[in-house]
């Protein structure tokens, strides 16, 4: 019955296995980021449905292209100033909700988050129209193998590389000198009120980030970077401050001769190890990688 | 760029300038007045020395 209307509905059932697929590559590009954003149902709905959308559009197009419609890729063209809503969108809530979160995101950690948003219904719309295409091509199959193939290749792509890439990540003690905190070496700021000295001594984490080589360097040195890792820090191991306390504000600061970069966190639950594990993890922003040693060569061997 | 909105003092004669100056018969009284001011106006309390303390407001709005 299902195998007689598929022969039936040759078009149709191809389309719908390509948007399948396109709509699986989003579901599993959505798993991914339970940490950053979105974490409740109504954001996961929207993006579902931008993702069905993004497959419906990707797989529509290779029967039109079958049919010599060959201005049905103009279709694609719409579909990629749609999704550039879609990073406006995110931008636009993101920094709406930024205003109210005790340890804020920043706007580099933002701009990584819509982009990636963005990009992921490019692979989605990808997934669906090399699914479509080969379905088309060399039969059922076929198109199922590429389908999965091309979720392989969509979770390899959105693999970012994290700190632990550039850097090694290490606890380093907490050191009062009347009121200057120190982490590791690496002086961090200045504390008037004993009550404030008390709660670092007691609840903050030193961590020091050693940058492996020159581009790691310049990477966590970028700002954005930086409060992309006090973020992450503080949503994973929460965070011990309020409003109108602005002693108690998570810090990161660079030591100038080393490059290393000290951070001092208050957090609700005090341990290191999974401090540094929250530190390890936090993704590079595309913003703020930094490549000097390529490009150097890059433009020593163009002459 | 940060903005002391604040100074207390136990040395009045330490300080002078735009800001609005405190001045505190002892350490304790100085340290207390600091506290407050801290919360009161959303500003970090710095030690300057043992006998200044600057209330600093860091946030960008404000200028």
């Amino acid at each position: 019955m299902i195998v007689h209307w598929i022969h039936a509905h040759r078009d149709l059932a191809v389309v719908l296995l390509g948007t399948s697929f396109g709509l699986g590559a989003r579901l599993l590009m959505l798993r991914a980021d339970y940490r950053q954003y979105p974490a409740y149902p109504h954001g996961m709905i929207a993006h579902l449905a931008l993702g069905l959308i993004a497959g419906a559009l990707g797989s529509v197009a290779v029967p039109a292209l079958y049919h010599n419609n060959y201005t049905a890729i103009t279709f694609l063209s719409l579909a990629a100033q749609q999704f550039r809503e879609v990073r406006n969108m995110e931008r636009n809530s993101l920094e709406a909700i930024d205003r109210t979160e005790l340890v804020s995101r920043g706007p580099a950690y933002i701009e990584g988050v819509a982009v990636v948003f963005e990009g992921r219904n490019y692979l989605a719309i990808f997934a669906a129209l090399a699914t479509t295409l080969t379905a088309f091509a060399a039969g059922w199959w076929a198109g199922i193998a590429a389908g999965l193939v091309s979720l392989g290749v969509v979770s390899r792509f959105m693999r970012g590389k994290s700190v632990s890439h550039i850097a090694k990540v290490e606890e380093a003690p907490i050191r009062l000198e009347g009121p200057n905190v120190y982490v590791g070496e690496v002086y961090m700021m200045n504390v008037g009120l004993e009550e404030d000295r008390d709660v670092i001594r007691s609840r903050g984490i030193g961590i020091l980030l050693t940058p492996k080589n020159g581009n790691g360097r310049v990477t966590i040195a970028n700002m954005g970077q930086r409060q992309a890792i006090l973020y992450d820090a503080s949503v994973r191991l929460g965070v011990y401050r309020d409003d109108g306390e602005p002693a108690l504000v998570p810090l990161a600061k660079l030591n100038l001769e080393t490059g290393q970069l000290a951070v001092l966190v208050l957090p609700r639950e005090r341990d290191a190890s999974k401090a540094v594990r929250a530190i390890e993890n936090v993704p590079l922003l595309e913003g703020a990688i930094r490549l000097p040693t390529v490009a150097n060569r890059r433009s020593a061997e163009g002459g | 760029m940060a903005k002391i909105v604040a100074v207390v003092t136990t040395a009045k004669d330490e300080v002078g300038g735009g800001a609005p100056i405190f001045i505190q018969p002892d350490p304790e009284r100085m340290k207390k007045t600091a506290f407050l001011l801290e919360k009161l106006l959303d500003a970090a309390a710095h030690e300057l020395n043992e006998t200044v303390y600057l209330i600093v407001d860091r946030h960008p709005e404000n200028g």
